[in-house]
């Protein structure tokens, strides 16, 4: 286990980036650069990523980066796994860095033809609930009642749970991580890098511009997120599931946050009748009963 | 020495990969490429060909690998047709752009609707733009000839750019002919190990192709063209030292027979242009001065043979298995562009042939080219385009 203090102070996302203040995607693409060091090939797909790095002839990555199309990391990390091996550099990690509109909806299919020829590589799907990079409109990740452009209403469907999806795929490793927990991010992403085969880290990113809160609150925000049980973390290693600290201890519902406080911090809840609020809470309540099964199984799939 | 064995141009594709020393291969297939990638699959799994074979779930994810594995430093190769080469279309352009080396054989077919697995052009034309090299082949000899030809082009440093070795589906892709494989030592000895612009790679760390603001995309844009421009000075280098160590030829750019003293000029493109030498060789013993000019080279279009070509003839014939629909085929605008600012040009005739898979035999470019000479000694071109052996349909 890693501790913050030892983490490398080598930064590999530079100063002057083009991210919106307090974007947590931009937090948690810090600490994939202090987890795995500068031995990665990083997968961009279109998302606010590609802007994230600066125009041309700028950079604000140290690391070597090959730009995707939007549907197209899972593919083309596998061809540079491909070519890895042929070249013989063992030490070097792939690494798909793909939102979770390029993630749960146009780029599933790649993802989940790379899972399945056990391509070796990372996919982290950083997961700020929206198609940032076009000016935020639902995604197959946007949670049921959020605002977006195309859901001004809010989203009337739930939240796609990607996790699972890759889950039955069954790839040696999956886990859920969030920045507002760093360490446990750390650590996932380390013992990924030591697991052969497709591993998946699906990372939830809070975004002040399209969740509509002050730029302060991302930490906070995802902290809530956590303790409120909405976001769980959790691992499937093997097949076998485990909540992580601090969700470990939320299967006990005393011990979570109503969802109402997560909810009412963010602009993009703001229009969600009572019993809209209810409903979520029971979702909550039912995936954590979920979760508790999971728990107690050799295998979760 | 080389070794001839009798075969189908999809084989023989698939054994020119083979002799490139192609390192990573990732494809999907369609018919009417299939028998490519089977056959690549084969020798890669025997262990004839030390190479990663990519199994993707569709061709979008055959040319994204390509790109990956192409930017991290090995030579790739891929192969499709029709809806799985329009699929490909958006990834198309992000490997000329990228300026990735990347070979892919392309085996013509008709795209759908309605569904047809026979040839045209109409896949591969439809990709013109996109900044792919696009060679046309007439027989399997050329196939293998031209995927190493490619490669050694692809890979120059005036060029940086993927390249479409294109083949009719069936007409060639099944026809079992006998064909000349080259020894791997003389293919090395003219292909050298790979070579792109850049490569991903730790201890030099780039971005590649990130966003880039009206300042420097046309610069970007404008160095593509540039390639080109120097593609169309290397391929006829290539092909002649080629030539000089192999034994095969193809005329560069274009192909061209009994053009000296020719007074119509038939151009097209693959097979047909094989057909048209026997039409012209037939037309010749009845008097008719008829050449071929046959198109190996589309992208980059080869603008100044065509004009040389139009200096001598009267008239030029375009044949095209391909139709741009509320223009003409693509040949024929291509040369008529060629040509518009030229005083005393030949007159221009476009046919449209072949849709689909329908046979153009040399009685059908006899017949065209009879048509043209008729033309021709009336002094006027009586329809500028017209649809050969059309049957009569309602609209
Ligand atoms: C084929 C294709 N369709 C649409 C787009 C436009 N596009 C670029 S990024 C993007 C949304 C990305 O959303 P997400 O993956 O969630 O990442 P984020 O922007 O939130 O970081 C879209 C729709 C594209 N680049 N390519
Ligand atoms: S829109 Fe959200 S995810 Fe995108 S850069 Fe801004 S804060 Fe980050």
């Amino acid at each position: 286990m890693t501790t913050i203090k030892e983490l490398p102070r080598e930064e590999y996302l530079l100063k002057g980036h083009a991210a919106c203040a307090g974007c947590g995607p931009s937090i948690a693409l810090r600490l994939l650069f202090k987890a795995l060091g500068n031995k990665v090939f990083l997968v961009v797909p279109a998302s606010c990523t590609t802007v994230i790095e600066g125009p041309y002839p700028f950079t604000s990555f140290a690391v070597p980066v090959q730009n995707t199309l939007f549907e197209a990391a899972g593919a083309t990390a596998s061809g540079i796994a491909a070519a890895l091996k042929i070249r013989g550099l063992d030490d070097v990690t792939v690494v798909g860095w793909a939102g979770d509109g390029g993630t749960t909806n146009i780029g599933i299919q790649s993802l989940s033809g790379a899972a399945e020829r056990e391509t070796n590589f990372i996919y982290v799907c950083y997961d700020n609930e929206a198609y940032g990079n076009t000016g935020l409109q639902r995604s197959g990740a946007t949670p049921y009642g959020a605002w977006t452009t195309t859901t001004p209403m809010g989203k009337k469907e739930r939240k796609k749970d990607m996790p699972s999806i890759m889950a039955a795929h069954r790839i040696p490793y999956i886990a859920t991580a969030c920045p507002s927990y760093p360490v446990d991010f750390i650590n996932k992403l380390r013992k990924a890098k030591e697991i052969k085969g497709t591993k998946y880290i699906h990372v939830l990113t809070p975004c002040p511009t399209g969740w509509r809160y002050d730029a302060s609150k991302t930490v906070e925000i995802g902290r809530l997120a956590v303790q409120t049980g909405v976001w769980a973390l959790y691992e499937i290693e093997q097949g076998k599931f485990r909540l992580n600290p601090p969700s470990d201890r939320l299967t006990d519902k005393s011990q979570r946050k109503p969802v109402e406080e997560y909810l009412s911090m963010q602009e993009r809840f703001r229009h969600l009748p009572e019993d809209s609020i209810k409903k979520i809470q029971r979702w909550v309540d039912g995936d954590w009963e979920h979760y508790q099964t999971l728990a107690s199984l050799e295998r979760c799939i | 020495m080389g070794r001839v064995m009798i075969d189908t141009a999809n084989h023989v594709a698939a054994y020119a990969a083979k002799a490139a020393r192609v390192r990573v291969v990732a494809a999907y297939p369609i018919t009417p490429q299939t028998t490519v990638v089977e056959k690549i699959a084969e020798l890669v799994e025997k262990g004839e060909m030390d190479a990663e074979y990519i199994c993707v779930e569709s061709e979008h994810s055959a040319i994204a690998a390509c790109i990956g594995a192409a930017a991290a430093g090995v030579r790739t190769f891929t192969a499709s047709s029709a809806q799985g080469l329009a699929l490909m279309h958006e990834a198309l352009h992000w490997a000329s752009g990228a300026r990735l080396p990347i070979v892919m054989v392309v085996v013509n077919r008709a795209m759908g609707a309605p569904w047809s697995i026979w040839p045209d052009f109409s896949d591969s034309l439809s990709q013109r733009d996109t900044g792919w090299i696009q060679f046309y082949c007439a027989d399997s000899q050329e196939v293998f000839d031209t995927v190493i030809q490619a490669y050694r082009l692809c890979e120059d440093e005036r060029i940086f750019l993927p390249a479409m070795v294109c083949l009719e589906g069936f007409i060639l892709s099944h026809k079992y002919v006998p064909v000349k494989i080259h020894d791997q030592d003389d293919v090395d000895a003219f292909l050298p190990p790979y070579r792109s612009g850049w490569i991903l790679d730790t201890s030099n760390p780039v971005t590649c192709v990130n966003l880039v603001s009206p300042e420097w995309y046309m610069e970007f844009r404008y160095m593509i063209q540039e390639a080109m421009e120097n593609a169309k000075m290397l391929i006829p280098k290539i092909d002649k030292e080629y030539g000089e160590r192999f034994g095969f030829r193809y005329g560069g750019l274009v192909d061209k027979y009994l053009c000296e003293d020719a007074e119509l000029v038939i151009c097209t493109m693959g097979t047909m242009g094989a057909e048209a030498k026997i039409a012209a060789n037939n037309l010749r013993k009845e008097g008719l001065k008829v050449g071929v000019a046959r198109i190996r080279v589309f992208r980059p279009f080869p603008v100044e043979e065509i004009r040389k070509l139009a200096e001598k003839a009267r008239m030029i014939a375009t044949i095209d298995r391909h139709i741009s629909f509320g223009m003409d085929g693509f040949l024929a605008t291509e040369v008529k562009a060629s040509l518009y600012d030229m005083k005393n040009k030949p007159s221009i005739a476009g046919f449209i042939a072949g849709l689909g898979g329908r046979d153009v035999t040399f009685k059908t470019i006899e017949k065209v080219a009879r048509k043209c000479m008729k033309w021709l000694g009336n002094g006027r071109v009586e329809r500028e385009t017209e649809w050969v052996d059309l049957r009569d349909v309602k609209t």
